[in-house]
């Protein structure tokens, strides 16, 4: 056997996911058709032509000719939009689904963790939902006696193993369905997007986890959005656009390139006034998004340290509107939530607007480093969901003198912060000059 | 890693198409999956309620209690020359088993849609789990059928060594009817709203409230087409020791329950792997 662990020939997903919607000519047609379908789909169904019978024509293709290799040891992570095919590659590798066509081998025990907790009873104890999970995801009995402390431990849940699960909170939940799943030990793992899971601590202890995993020399196949995770834990990346392979190669570089196609090919092209893809109940709509300098002068970029103003025109459904609050999230290219800048935290929520203007946050001596950033748009009105932009638009920040020294700022950290440097002689009494 | 490493395994995937048998080898493989799915149906089943498993005797009890008001007092049904409450009793135990895994079985796919759409393992564990399962409540009302010969001072022939094989015989028709409908049912939801309608009339079409012995031969051996006929005689005749001895009814209906499981099997697999795309 060679050193292959998994390969994956030429493998095309069909789903069908519609109807067509046929024509009546007139209303007889429609009448006997109406009559005779449930006969042809009984009869249909008799046969076992599934798909016939559920009449469901309209197909997509979730994967289309897609090859690829795995070798023993491996962590590969998969990358891709939402609808890419992560997750089809993955179902289709675990068995849950068939390809339509093509035909993949893989050498090894595999493990999938699709999902966590699939299978836990709520009405059933911690301790039984343990079991039950274990074997759910392919271990034996005697092997889940073997782990069950450490798999307690890891969760964090001894006093409460005894208890329905129904009972847990939703936090003690997640924790005990990752820590059984992080227990599973087969030689091929198969990962779908299950690290996002719990609070930040936690979530450090499933990364961790999963790294010692792909240290041990197993076989990891890795879907996920989170592309700190995927260059952490995975040497290679697999880059999937519309069920084809789009990129393949180091981790770091294929996502480099994904998150620059990502900032190309991303909604923020949609002028803000065009964009569809909004919730919220309406009573208040952006319209536009502008940059200006601290003399209201329009700029395409901020300059590392000036002071910019965000400018969000905006339009109200009444004449006028009480109570706003708007609030945007400032993101980097990894997707990072780096800064929220929110009118109710500086106490200047708008108690009235008129129809239509502008809305302006000033930020003085801008603190991120140059690179390229996406922000998240919202706004509320008496409390109910107003608007709200997800990746309402991008901008980029220039390298500028932030110190005042003729010094470019350095692409190194994330924030630029105003700071000092001095000498003392005495390093054991370091308050000295304060006396 | 003591066991992971005991077997290098090869899996090879393509697309399947027609018709193909069980894998037994892979069900075998599963078995302590079967044994866990099995068990929290059961320790599930009657959480959250006062009476418990109670409930498991007293469906076929009170079934007993109207079959007797009804057909034995009112109507003067024949009962083979037993004790109407037990005759009707001896032939509801099996029949509340077969009844209860049928309409668990069809809908069981549905149910456990979320093991469908994120795990692989074999499909047909899950209407097997939901049967198996009420092998607890079919004891439960089994012990209480012991404890009615007892009072009504019945004591079993010798057909009682057929006993297991009779058992068996409810379990395979369970499950190949189950099949079926649970295959169906992933497709169309119709089913399970036919399925009680469907189980009420198969009730009255075997000889529960009535003996089969109303019926003429050869009429009566060929009544066994149904398999519930010979599984429901075969218990009145090993347990209670009936006048009217089923003789060959049980063979057809052995025969019958065989061939509905058979291509229960086949059709369960053949729509199988549509299943985590359709349910």
């Amino acid at each position: 056997m060679s050193n292959i662990a998994i390969k994956v020939e030429n493998i095309s997903k069909q789903y069908r996911i519609g109807t067509l919607k046929a024509r009546y000519s007139t209303f007889r047609d429609t009448l006997s058709d109406a009559f005779k379908t449930p006969f042809r789909k009984a009869a249909e169904l008799l046969r076992g032509q599934a798909y016939a019978a559920s009449g469901l024509t309209k197909t997509k293709w979730a994967l289309k000719n897609l090859s690829l290799e795995v070798r023993h040891g491996e962590a590969v992570g998969i990358i891709g939009h939402n609808g890419a095919g992560k997750t089809t590659l993955l179902k289709i590798l675990s068995r849950i689904t068939e390809p339509t066509t093509g035909f993949g081998d893989i050498y090894g025990r595999v493990g999938s963790l699709l999902e966590v907790g699939t299978g836990f009873h709520p009405e059933l104890t911690g301790r039984d939902n343990i079991y039950l999970n274990g074997a759910i995801l392919g271990m034996k009995r005697l092997e889940i006696t073997r782990k069950f402390d450490e798999i307690v431990d890891f969760a964090g849940v001894e006093e409460f193993i005894d208890t329905p699960v129904k009972f847990y909170s939703s936090g003690m939940h997640m924790r005990l369905a990752f820590a059984v799943a992080a227990h599973l030990e087969t030689e091929i793992l198969l990962v779908d997007e299950v690290l996002a899971v719990g609070d930040v601590a936690f979530q450090k202890k499933c990364l961790n986890k999963m790294s010692s995993v792909t240290h041990q020399g197993r076989t990891v196949l890795l879907v996920s959005h989170n592309m700190e995770a995927i260059m952490g834990l995975c040497s290679r990346a697999i880059w999937l656009h519309q069920g084809e392979k789009e990129d393949e190669g180091p981790s770091q570089q294929i996502v480099k390139r994904y998150l620059s196609s990502y900032v190309e090919r991303g909604v923020w092209q949609v002028p803000i006034a065009e964009r569809t893809d909004r919730v919220g109940a309406g009573s208040i709509r952006f319209t536009g998004f502008r940059l200006q300098d601290k003399d209201g002068n329009p700029i395409d970029c901020i300059v590392a340290g000036e002071t910019v103003d965000f400018v969000f025109s905006y339009v109200c459904k009444d004449e006028t509107v009480g109570n706003v609050t708007v609030w945007f999230w400032i993101r980097d290219d990894l997707g990072r939530d780096l800064l929220c800048l929110w009118s109710r935290k500086t106490g200047q929520d708008f108690e009235k607007l008129p129809k239509k203007g502008e809305l302006i946050c000033r930020i003085p001596r801008f603190p991120l480093r140059p690179n390229k950033y996406i922000i998240d748009l919202k706004a509320d009105v008496n409390n109910v969901h107003g608007d709200r932009l997800p990746d309402a638009a991008l901008f980029e920040v220039v390298a500028g003198d932030f110190y005042g020294t003729g010094r470019s700022v350095s692409d190194l950290g994330i924030f630029l912060c105003d700071h000092s440097w001095r000498y003392s002689e005495n390093s054991s009494s370091p308050n000295k000059e304060n006396k | 890693m003591a066991e992971t490493t005991t077997d290098t395994l090869h899996i090879h995937i393509k697309p399947t198409g027609g018709w193909r048998g069980i894998d037994f080898v892979e069900v075998w493989k599963y078995r302590e999956l079967l044994y866990f799915l099995s068990w929290r149906d059961i320790k599930v089943r009657y959480k959250q309620t006062v009476i418990g498993v109670a409930w498991a005797i007293i469906q076929p009890l009170f079934t007993m209690v109207v079959f007797t008001l009804f057909f034995g007092k009112l109507a003067k049904m024949p009962s083979d020359g037993i004790p109407y409450p037990i005759f009707s009793y001896a032939a509801l135990v099996p029949w509340s088993f077969f009844a209860s895994g049928l309409s668990d079985a069809s809908s069981s796919l549905v149910s456990n849609a979320n093991l469908i759409k994120k795990i692989y393992f074999p499909r047909i564990l899950i209407p097997l789990s939901a049967i198996l399962s009420k092998g607890i409540d079919f004891m439960l009302a089994f012990l209480v059928l012991l404890v009615m010969m007892f009072c009504y001072g019945i004591v079993p022939t010798a057909a009682v060594i057929w006993l297991p094989l009779l058992c068996l015989l409810v379990v395979i028709t369970s499950l190949g009817v189950g099949l079926w409908f649970t295959a169906m049912n992933a497709q169309f939801r119709d089913v399970q709203y036919a399925i009680p309608f469907f189980i009420q009339v198969w009730m009255f079409a075997t000889p529960i409230a009535y003996p089969s012995s109303l019926l003429k031969e050869p009429w009566r051996t060929l009544y066994g087409i149904n398999p519930m006929v010979g599984v429901v005689e075969g218990f009145r005749w090993a347990l209670l020791g009936i006048n009217t001895p089923p003789g060959p009814i049980i063979f057809i209906s052995a025969l019958a329950a065989f061939i509905i499981l058979i291509s229960g099997a086949l059709y369960f697999r053949r729509m199988e792997k549509t299943f985590a795309d359709v349910i």
